[in-house]
C-alpha cells in the first residue's frame, strides 16, 4: 500500500543480559496507514514498549526492516536518526517527561529549538497553537509542578504536536492518570486523529482504552498474535458523559 | 543546530537552578578575585619600589661602613667609623664615572621654635647633596661653600617640620630654630616629596652643611655615608668599581673579603627589593591560582553530578531531535557560561578588593591588564576543560537508556 506511514517486516530485537539473551521481539510484521489511530496491546513484558521505541527510532532493531514514511531506517546513523525524530516523530510518555521549572510554553517550544530552520517568532507561535490545540491556552506560563497530571500530559501532547510529526507515538500515556482524566486525554487524541488527521500509535494494556482507537494490534511474547478493527469506534466524549460525576480531577 | 539556540538552551538550563549555578560560580569568583587582587598588591609594591628608585635618583651610588672581619669577629656596621673625608676627596679626584659626590652625616633630635617642638632628623651634606638625593628647593637658598667651611648655623627645612613647629602665616625663612640646643637659621624650604615606599616621610627632615652636623651636633671626625651620582645609569657599575678600587687603596685592603665598607647602588637595592616583591607576587599568585583551580574542579563536579541527575532530561532532548553534538555543546556552554560569568564577577570583585585594600590599608595596588585578561582566559579554558568530560559523557548516552534511567 502506498500510504503506509509505518512498515515493519520480520523485525527482531534481542537484549543481552549477562549470558542470557532476551528475545523481546521475535519477528514482527505490521503496517500502519496514514491517519490511523492504532493501539498496541498486550500483557506486561510482551514487547510493546520495545516495539514503540524502535518505531520511534530511539532504539535499533537486531534484525528486520523498518520503513518510516517510505524511508528505510536501518542504514541511518545516530545523527540522522535524531533528525528523523525531530522532523517526523512526536512522543508522549507515561511519566510526561517535562522539564521541571520550565514553563508549559518553553516545554512545548523545546523540539523546535533543535530545528534551526524555525526562528524564535515562529517557534513561539507554533507552541502557542499546539497549546491551544490541547486546550491549555490559559496555562502557558505555568510550571509543571503547578499543573495537574492531566494538564502535564496535555503539555506533553502539545510538545509532541509542535513539530507537525507524521506520527505520534504514545507509551501508556494514560497509565499515570485516573479514569476520567484518561478519557479526557483519549478524547484529545481522538480529536487530533479525526479533526487534524494525525496518525497515532498508542501503547496500552487496558482494553477500555484500546476500544477508543480504530485498530488493535495485540502482542504476546514478542509476536503479533492478533490484529482487529474495533468496528464501531467508541467516542471518548460519550464515555466521559456516562462516568459518574464527582471524580473530576482539577 | 545553531548556536543561538544552544546558548538559549544552556542559559535556560542554568536559570532553572539559579542558586546552584551561583554556588558553582562562587569558586571561580573567589579564585579570579584573589588572583587579581594578589597580583595587584604584588605589582603595587613592586611599582612603588620602582617609583622610589626614580625619585631617589637611579644614578645614586653610595658607600657605607661595612662589617669588618678581624680574626673571625664580626664588628657591627654602625659602630664602624671607617669613612673619612679624605676618602671622599680621593674619590672625587680619581673616579671618572661620577658627576657629584657628597658626604652624609645625620642625627635625630628635637627641633624647637617658640614653644613648639617636634622630633625629626637632620642631614648634613655639601652643596651637591640636594641634587644627588633629588631634593628641590621651594624657596630660599642653598647654603654656600663658605658656610660649609665656617660651620655656619644655617639649615634647610622640610614641609612637615614647617607645619609642625611654625604657626600659620609665619614665613620660616630668616627665623631661627633650635636643634639639640644649637640655634639654626632657616635659609630655605625643601620642595614636598611625600612618603617613600617604606612609609617614611621624606619631608620630615632638616638639611644643614655637613660640617655643622659633624662638628657642632655630633662632635665626630668621620662621616657616615658617602653619596655619589654616577654620570649615567648605565655607568653605575663602572662607578661601583671605581669606588671599590679607590676605597681599597685608601684603606690599604688587598682582599675584597677584608672590606671595611660597602658600596651599594640605588639600582642594585631596587633590584633586590623588586626581586623580593617578584617572589612575593609569584607566591601570592600561585596560591590564588590554586583557588582558581579548585573553583574549576567545583564546576567539573557540578557538571558531572548534573549529567547523572539530568540523564532523563538528556534522553528527552535526544528523543525530540537533540543530536549527541547538541547535548555535548549544551553542557560545554553551560560550564563555560558558569566559568566565564563567574570570571567576570570575579574580575569585578578583584577590582573592588584591590581598591578597598588600596584605600583602607594604604597599600599601593596596581591592577595589570594582563592579569585580568589572563585570568579571564583561564576561566574560559577551565569551563571548557572541566566541562568536557561530563559533556562528552552526556552526549554518548543512548537515547532510550537515558530516557529509562532511574
Ligand atoms: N534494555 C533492556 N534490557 C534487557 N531486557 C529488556 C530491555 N528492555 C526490555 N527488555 C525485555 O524485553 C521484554 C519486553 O519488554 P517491554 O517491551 O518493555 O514490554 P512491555 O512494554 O510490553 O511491558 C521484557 O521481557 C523485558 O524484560
Ligand atoms: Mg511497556
Amino acid at each position: 500500500m502506498a500510504n503506509n506511514i509505518i512498515e515493519v517486516s520480520n523485525l527482531k530485537k534481542y537484549f543481552q543480559v549477562g549470558d542470557l539473551t532476551v528475545q523481546a521481539l521475535k519477528g514482527v510484521n505490521l503496517a500502519i496507514r496514514s491517519g490511523e489511530f492504532v493501539a498496541i496491546m498486550g500483557t506486561s513484558g510482551s514487547g510493546k514498549s520495545t516495539m514503540l521505541n524502535i518505531l520511534g527510532c530511539l532504539d535499533i532493531p537486531t534484525a528486520g526492516d523498518y520503513k518510516l514514511d517510505g524511508v528505510s531506517v536501518s542504514g541511518l546513523n545516530r545523527n540522522q536518526l535524531a533528525e528523523l525524530r525531530n522532523a517526523k516523530l512526536g512522543f508522549v510518555f507515561q511519566s510526561y517527561n517535562l522539564l521541571s521549572r520550565t514553563s508549559a510554553l518553553e516545554n512545548v517550544e523545546l523540539p523546535l529549538y533543535y530545528n534551526s530552520s524555525v526562528k524564535a517568532k515562529e517557534r513561539k507561535e507554533r507552541a502557542m497553537a499546539a497549546l491551544e490545540a490541547v486546550g491549555l491556552t490559559d496555562r502557558i506560563h505555568h510550571m509543571p509542578n503547578q499543573l495537574s497530571g492531566g494538564q502535564q500530559q496535555r503539555v506533553a501532547i502539545a510538545r509532541s504536536l509542535v513539530n507537525d510529526p507524521v506520527v505520534i507515538l504514545a507509551d501508556e500515556a494514560t497509565g499515570n492518570l485516573d479514569t476520567r482524566t484518561s478519557y479526557e486525554i483519549m478524547e484529545l487524541f481522538q480529536r487530533l486523529n479525526e479533526d487534524h488527521g494525525k496518525t497515532i500509535v498508542f501503547v496500552t494494556h487496558e482494553p477500555d482504552i484500546a476500544r477508543l482507537t480504530s485498530r488493535n494490534i495485540i502482542f504476546r511474547d514478542g509476536w503479533v498474535v492478533k490484529e482487529q478493527m474495533t468496528g464501531e469506534k467508541v467516542s471518548a466524549a460519550e464515555m466521559l458523559k456516562s462516568l459518574p460525576v464527582g471524580d473530576h480531577e482539577v | 543546530m545553531n548556536y543561538v539556540n544552544l546558548m538559549k538552551i544552556a542559559k535556560n538550563a542554568l536559570m532553572r537552578n539559579k542558586f546552584r549555578a551561583f554556588l558553582t560560580m562562587l569558586g571561580i569568583i573567589i579564585g579570579v578575585a584573589s588572583v587579581i587582587a594578589m597580583l595587584a598588591i604584588g605589582q603595587g609594591s613592586k611599582k612603588s619600589i620602582q617609583d622610589q628608585m626614580s625619585s631617589m635618583g637611579s644614578n645614586l651610588v653610595f658607600i657605607m661602613p661595612g662589617s669588618q672581619q678581624r680574626g673571625g669577629v664580626m664588628m657591627g656596621n654602625s659602630s664602624s667609623q671607617s669613612l673619612k673625608l679624605v676618602d671622599m676627596e680621593a674619590i672625587r679626584l680619581q673616579s671618572t664615572n661620577i658627576s657629584a659626590i657628597s658626604p652624609e652625616v645625620r642625627t635625630s633630635g628635637q627641633v624647637v621654635y617658640g614653644n613648639s617642638n617636634w622630633p625629626t632628623s637632620i642631614y648634613g651634606g655639601n652643596t651637591d647633596y640636594l641634587s644627588i638625593r633629588k631634593f628641590g628647593l621651594e624657596s630660599g637658598r642653598l647654603f654656600t661653600e663658605r658656610e660649609i667651611t665656617t660651620l655656619a648655623k644655617v639649615c634647610l627645612i622640610g614641609k612637615t617640620v614647617v607645619s609642625k613647629i611654625f604657626p600659620k602665616g609665619v614665613d620660616p625663612i630668616g627665623q631661627t630654630i633650635r636643634f639639640k640646643d644649637i640655634p639654626l637659621k632657616v635659609i630655605g624650604i625643601l620642595s614636598e616629596k611625600g612618603e617613600n615606599s617604606f612609609g617614611q616621610d621624606q619631608d620630615d627632615m632638616l638639611i644643614a652643611p655637613y660640617t655643622t652636623v659633624q662638628r657642632r651636633l655630633l662632635a665626630i671626625d668621620y662621616i657616615q655615608t658617602i653619596l655619589t651620582s654616577a654620570i649615567s645609569e648605565a655607568r653605575t657599575d663602572a662607578a661601583i668599581n671605581d669606588l671599590q678600587t679607590i676605597m681599597r687603596k685608601q684603606h690599604k685592603i688587598s682582599k675584597p673579603e677584608d672590606d671595611d665598607f660597602r658600596v651599594m647602588s640605588q639600582a642594585e637595592l631596587v633590584k633586590t627589593f623588586t626581586s623580593i616583591s617578584d617572589i612575593l607576587t609569584t607566591l601570592l599568585g600561585a596560591i590564588a591560582g590554586i583557588s582558581l583551580l579548585v573553583g574549576g574542579i567545583g564546576i567539573m563536579n557540578i557538571m558531572y553530578v548534573s549529567v547523572t541527575e539530568r540523564t532523563r532530561e538528556i534522553g528527552l532532548r535526544m528523543s525530540i531531535g537533540g543530536k549527541g553534538r547538541d547535548i555535548l555543546m549544551q553542557f560545554l556552554i553551560e560550564s563555560t557560561m558558569l566559568s566565564v560569568v563567574g570570571g567576570l564577577i570575579g574580575i569585578g570583585l578583584g577590582y573592588l578588593v584591590s581598591a578597598v585594600v588600596g584605600t583602607m590599608m594604604g597599600w599601593p595596588v596596581v591592577i595589570m591588564t594582563q592579569s585580568v585578561v589572563l585570568s579571564f582566559l583561564v576561566c574560559a579554558a577551565i569551563g571548557i576543560f572541566f566541562g568536557w568530560y561530563p559533556a562528552k559523557k552526556a552526549s554518548n548516552l543512548n537515547p532510550i537508556d537515558a530516557l529509562r534511567y532511574e
